[in-house]
């Protein structure tokens, strides 16, 4: 319990979401990145998000059986970055030089609406986190005055 | 009679910490606003203060096991914290998230100038005290 462990806190929290902008990224750079079949084609990435409890950090703790309420909490990590498994797009492209023997090529499923969305999200959350720490820098500097005329 | 750096302090110093739980507790909900399924927590701070003032006026319980249940609101992170709670959730996210970003920062907001307050009234203590030792 300190102010040094909100700076991990909200640390974590601007890591989590600069991968989720780096993700969306990655997914509106993509949008049309056609292939040939389906198993090369593109598929839209999401990193998916899971809290950190304070007993995943204290190796000493790790066996002992989980309270109901254990602290709260060490803030965010991303568990795994999973593909979309949402239907790929098949376009009718003969001159595509992509295009198997039936003409056809397969373009990435990315919904690039829903990506700008996500985007405006996650970027407003690091700024949230930006916040968090600003505000704690100056708690912490202002007890370092403590006793100071 | 002896001047104990304590309880010349008084309950300030034990709200400045309390203070300084609920800012880590209220981080940690902000930097899960987007984490499915995590539900939002808060703390109970009348509850802790209370507690706070039993340990000043000598009432606590004091622990001399490992193994005692922890009463106070400080020890280990895995000591079941009856101060920690749950948020009731106004609209819950579908995907069981229930860190509503706004309240959660403007209460993290009006905590820190709370801790300003509280900061504001130990370092009155801690001038008065340098005055006394200095007979200014």
């Amino acid at each position: 319990m300190s102010l040094g462990s909100i700076f991990d806190i909200a640390g974590s929290g601007m890591t989590a979401q600069s991968l989720r902008l780096n993700t969306t990224a990655s997914n509106i750079a993509n949008a049309e990145t056609a292939s040939s079949s389906i198993d090369q084609t593109y598929r839209a990435r999401k990193p998916v998000f899971a809290a950190i409890q304070q007993s995943m950090l204290n190796p000493s703790q790790q066996g002992l059986p989980l309270a109901s309420d254990e602290g709260p909490g060490a803030g965010v990590r991303v568990e795994g970055i999973v593909e979309s498994d949402a239907e790929l797009q098949m376009r009718y492209e003969p001159d595509h030089p992509a295009a198997n023997e039936e003409g056809y090529v397969f373009y990435p499923n990315v919904n690039v609406v829903e990506e700008m969305a996500d985007m405006m999200s996650s970027s407003r959350s690091f700024q949230m986190n930006v916040d968090i720490m600003n505000s704690a820098k100056s708690m912490m500097q202002r007890i370092l005055t403590l006793g100071q005329q | 009679m002896a001047i104990s750096l304590d309880s010349a302090l008084g309950i300030h110093q034990p709200a400045l910490e309390a203070r300084i739980k609920r800012a880590e507790v209220l981080a940690n909900n902000l930097a899960n606003a987007d984490t499915p399924g995590y539900k939002a927590r808060d703390i109970d701070f009348s509850a802790m203060m209370q507690k706070a003032q039993q340990e000043l006026s000598g009432l606590g319980m004091e622990k001399t096991h490992e193994r005692h249940m922890d009463l106070g609101s400080e020890g280990g992170s895995m000591a079941p914290d009856s101060d920690l709670l749950y948020r009731v959730p106004h609209q819950p996210s579908v995907d069981g998230n229930t860190v509503d970003s706004q309240q959660e920062q403007s209460r993290f907001m009006r905590n820190a100038m709370e801790y300003q307050a509280s900061f504001q009234f130990l370092n009155g203590k801690v001038t008065g005290l340098k005055k006394a030792i200095s007979g200014q």
